[in-house]
């Protein structure tokens, strides 16, 4: 049961996210039903599914909504702001009440308070007058005369899955519930039931036909099968009314004709049906109907079901063809890829060495396998980053509505993929950036349309590929930032000295250093100058990197260009003294050769003159206190650190490596520079260098010692 | 006469460190490695020796000779490493400490185990669960969770600047 429980919690958190979703489409398009559709699905599931694990509250408090959207489905209510904004504050109880802590008293308030402003947007309909706390049965309003006059009987055959009572589904109350839906008969049908002696005691073998009138649409009668429809066998069939859809009409017509004629039973017309091929054999064999129509019925009938099946069908059939898995049991797949990198990398230095052409060869296949297989081990784990993008269209939804500004967000590249544990390091930058882009970026309406702007403001949120990385792109047209502002507040705070040229770029960089803001005073959404700080520590913790541009008047861009996966990396291996370090390649420009002349030339000063360019370097060797003998070449390994060009003097540079990041765990926590080891294919341990904490580190020594 | 905590007959694992004779509870042994190549992190107190390749994880290597302020551990044919499950944290971290070598599984009762004395250890004696006795010789037992706790291995935090 408590896994059951777990269970219920992560789906009712994806549906109230699917709910999220389509409630904030529906903003857009008020009328499509099928978006209304999805809402209503949603919360009868988190309904339903909530009574039977005992979120009773959940069940009570999201049955009273679900009675609204019953109407609005119905046509008997649009789909208005304050509805949407209700129904959005729904949303946010019903996760509060899934994830209130056990033993905790909850807060009913703000449910009651929700139900009741649902409530005054349809007082015309009376709501059940119950404690929320109650499961509810499903409440009739009062027959008009109106809806009397659409009355219309149902024919429904309910086959249940013989596993059915095992999966704690009772048939008998389905049924009681479709007697209150109308005035109804019930037929069992016990045919199926097997010989005593291959009767399996908890199955079920019992099927229903129920002829039911009522003036509930097929929606009603298909909602009360609604958690059973994937195992049971449902027919639910029109068998009276005047107004019949067409091709359906065409389908009934055929059995009638055999009733009429006697030759049939309804009962054996039933059995016939369920076997459609024999059915239409039937027909051509009594020469009523020439096989060609049989035919074209047929696939009328195909089709019916088909669109049926696609309608109701549609969710379940997408989780069908996906498996829930663990996150942990991939990452195990991730570490015994890994590990499986680590001996291939062996294997290949061991065949090289050995020079035997058919080990080489079968080494090369290894080799070739291993990359693919990590590839795709790699991609189980890509998430396409859409999946956050309504989460933030909620975010701007809300925070322009409070601070007063029209602001509507765009999204693109939704379908882009990155590594689940990069979306989620992800959310609390986006966050913040997209929260400035709202607070300092869009102008009130006013200002907006003074500047000759259109008065709504927009944010884009987008990603797309590039090389082995992502750019995640925000944009908003507002006011652009203040170049001068942000100067003068970086002088003020001694971040750059007042004389020096600094390229707008570095100006811009300044605002995410931490503590810095402009803004002069403090609001309920910015202006602490915390915000682009998490920003930029949660960048680099993704050892992604941040870029700002800004027209003034014309809007901002952020782009953050952040690596497709965390677990393995290309770098570059390289050697001082006896130790091993590897260099992540994705920062690393060129190599050049480092002589003792050189040095000389210098004076003493870490400075390298490559191709006339003065480029500063960082002897590894003195830095790491590493005491071998120094070699009479070295190597400078030129990187690219946040648009600066640094130089990282090593002994070898000895070649390309996939490395698989292994952390080196809380001992080490602490020291500067190394983001982690990797094992080389001999056995050995190889140190991750972070270049830009090595420089940052190295700035502050510097400075520190002047 | 016996310590507090210590009720039950529990194995001990004893290692010598230069010509003196420790223990560990047997529990919080992983298990013991010839000593291998240790890759050192740079900036980092001399005690802590590196890093090795314990299977495909990272593990750290202390040197507990230096912890205990002896001469640094040299490398002979009895050199190990001890792979110890340290509780830091609440969290429980596999570790590498070096002894010179390992001596045997012995089990002592806690009625022959006596608390340390304040002073003559020369070690902090927040290091050592008790003083037992094996075949007339004085055995330190440490309390491994302790030598190597989070404040212990603080200093690392200070070398990084």
């Amino acid at each position: 049961m408590e896994e059951a429980i777990a269970t219920y919690r992560e789906e009712a958190g994806e549906l109230l996210a699917e709910l999220e979703t389509s409630l904030l489409d529906l903003e857009e398009t008020p009328d499509d039903n099928d978006l209304i559709n999805r809402v209503f699905r949603a919360m009868h599931t988190i309904k339903g599914s909530g009574a039977m694990f005992g979120f009773d509250e959940i069940a009570g408090f999201t049955h009273e909504v679900e009675t609204v959207f019953d109407m609005v489905r119905n046509g008997k209510m649009t789909v208005t702001k304050r509805l949407l904004d209700l129904t959005l504050k729904s949303r946010d109880h019903i996760s509060y009440l899934l994830n209130i802590p056990e033993g905790e008293e909850l807060d009913r308030s703000e449910g009651d308070e929700i139900i009741a402003g649902l409530r005054q947007l349809v007082p015309q309909i009376e709501m059940p007058q119950k404690g929320s706390d109650e499961v509810p049965v499903i409440e009739l309003p009062a027959l008009s005369e109106d809806e009397l006059a659409n009355e219309c009987t149902w024919r429904i055959r309910f086959r249940p899955a013989h596993n059915i009572l095992m999966c704690g589904t009772n048939p008998i109350s389905l049924i009681n519930e479709l007697r209150g839906l109308g005035k109804a008969h019930v037929v069992a049908q016990f045919d199926e039931i097997p010989a005593l002696d291959e009767l399996v005691g908890e199955n079920c073998y019992i099927y229903w036909d129920i002829i039911l009138t009522t003036t509930r649409g097929e929606d009603a009668i298909k909602d009360v099968f609604i958690f059973v429809e994937d195992d049971c066998d449902i027919k639910i069939e029109l068998i009276d009314r005047s107004g019949l859809i067409d091709r359906e009409e065409g389908y009934k017509k055929l059995g009638y004709i055999l009733v009429e004629r006697g030759d049939l039973s309804p009962v054996e017309m039933q059995k016939v049906l369920m076997l459609q091929k024999r059915f239409g054999e039937l027909l051509v064999e009594q020469g009523i109907v020439s096989p060609e129509k049989v035919q074209s019925a047929l696939v009328e009938q195909q089709h019916v079901k088909s669109v049926r099946k696609e309608r109701s069908e549609a969710p379940p059939q997408e989780a069908a063809a996906s498996i829930r898995v663990p996150a942990e049991r991939l990452d195990q797949l991730i570490n015994l890829v890994g590990e499986m990198v680590t001996v291939q990398a062996h294997l290949s230095q061991v065949s090289f060495a050995g020079g035997d052409p058919t080990f080489i060869a079968i080494s090369e296949e290894v080799e070739r396998l291993t990359n693919e297989l990590r590839d795709t081990a790699l991609n189980i784990r890509m998430l396409p980053i859409g999946s956050t993008f309504s989460k933030f269209k909620r975010l701007v939804r809300d925070l322009s509505s409070e601070l007063g500004k029209e602001i509507e967000m765009e999204t693109f590249g939704a379908e882009t993929e990155l590594d689940k544990t990069v979306i989620e390091k992800l959310n609390d930058p986006l966050v913040h950036i997209i929260r400035n882009c709202i607070d300092h970026g869009i102008e009130m309406p006013e200002v907006r349309k003074a500047a000759g702007k259109s008065s709504h403001g927009t944010v884009c949120l987008g990603a797309e590929h590039s090389g082995d990385s992502v750019l995640v792109t925000i944009r908003d047209d507002g006011g652009g930032l203040d170049r001068d502002r942000i100067r003068a507040k970086a002088i003020e705070r001694g971040l750059i000295s007042a004389t020096a040229e600094v390229s707008d770029k570095e100006i811009y960089a300044q605002i995410f250093a931490p503590g810095f803001s402009t803004a002069e005073k403090v609001t309920s959404v910015s202006g602490r100058g915390v915000g682009m700080d998490v920003v930029k520590r949660g960048i680099d913790g993704l050892r992604g990197s941040i870029g700002v541009d800004s027209v003034s008047g014309a809007g901002t861009t952020i782009t953050l260009k952040i690596p497709l996966t965390l677990a393995i990396i290309d770098s570059l291996l390289v050697k001082i003294g006896k130790d091993h370090f590897v260099l992540p390649l994705a920062a690393v420009e060129e190599c050049v050769e480092l002589t003792a002349e050189d040095i000389k030339n210098s004076h003493g000063r870490n400075l390298a003159n490559v191709r006339g360019v003065i480029i500063p370097y960082i002897p590894l060797r003195q830095h790491f206190r590493i005491r071998d003998q120094r070699p009479e070449i070295e190597q400078i390994v030129i990187a690219d650190i946040h648009g600066t060009k640094v130089g990282f003097v090593v002994d070898h540079v000895v070649g390309e490596h996939q490395t698989v990041i292994k952390s080196l765990g809380k001992m080490y926590r602490d020291v500067k520079g190394v983001s982690g080891a990797t094992i080389l294919g001999d056995g050995t341990v190889a140190l991750i260098l972070d270049m830009s904490v090595l420089l940052q580190s190295i700035e502050k020594l510097e400075h520190a010692g002047m | 006469m016996s310590v507090a905590g210590i009720t039950e007959t529990v194995q001990y694992l004893t290692f010598k460190l230069s010509d003196e004779v420790f223990a560990l509870d047997v529990a919080k042994v992983r298990e013991i490695l010839e000593i291998t190549n240790i890759t050192k992190v740079p900036q980092t107190p001399d005690f802590m020796r590196g890093v090795i390749n314990l299977r495909g994880s990272v593990v750290p290597v202390i040197d507990m000779r230096l912890k205990f302020g002896m001469s640094e551990t040299e490398q002979t044919v009895n050199t190990c490493i001890i792979v110890v499950e340290v509780n830091m944290d609440g969290d429980t971290t596999v570790l590498g400490a070096l002894a010179d070598s390992v001596q045997e599984v012995v089990e002592m009762e806690p009625e022959s185990i006596e608390a340390s004395p304040h002073i003559g250890t020369k070690l902090n004696t927040d290091f050592i669960r008790g003083m037992g006795k094996v075949d007339c010789r004085f055995v330190m037992i440490l309390d491994i969770d302790k030598v190597f706790s989070s404040d212990e291995l603080a200093v690392v935090q200070g070398a990084g600047d």
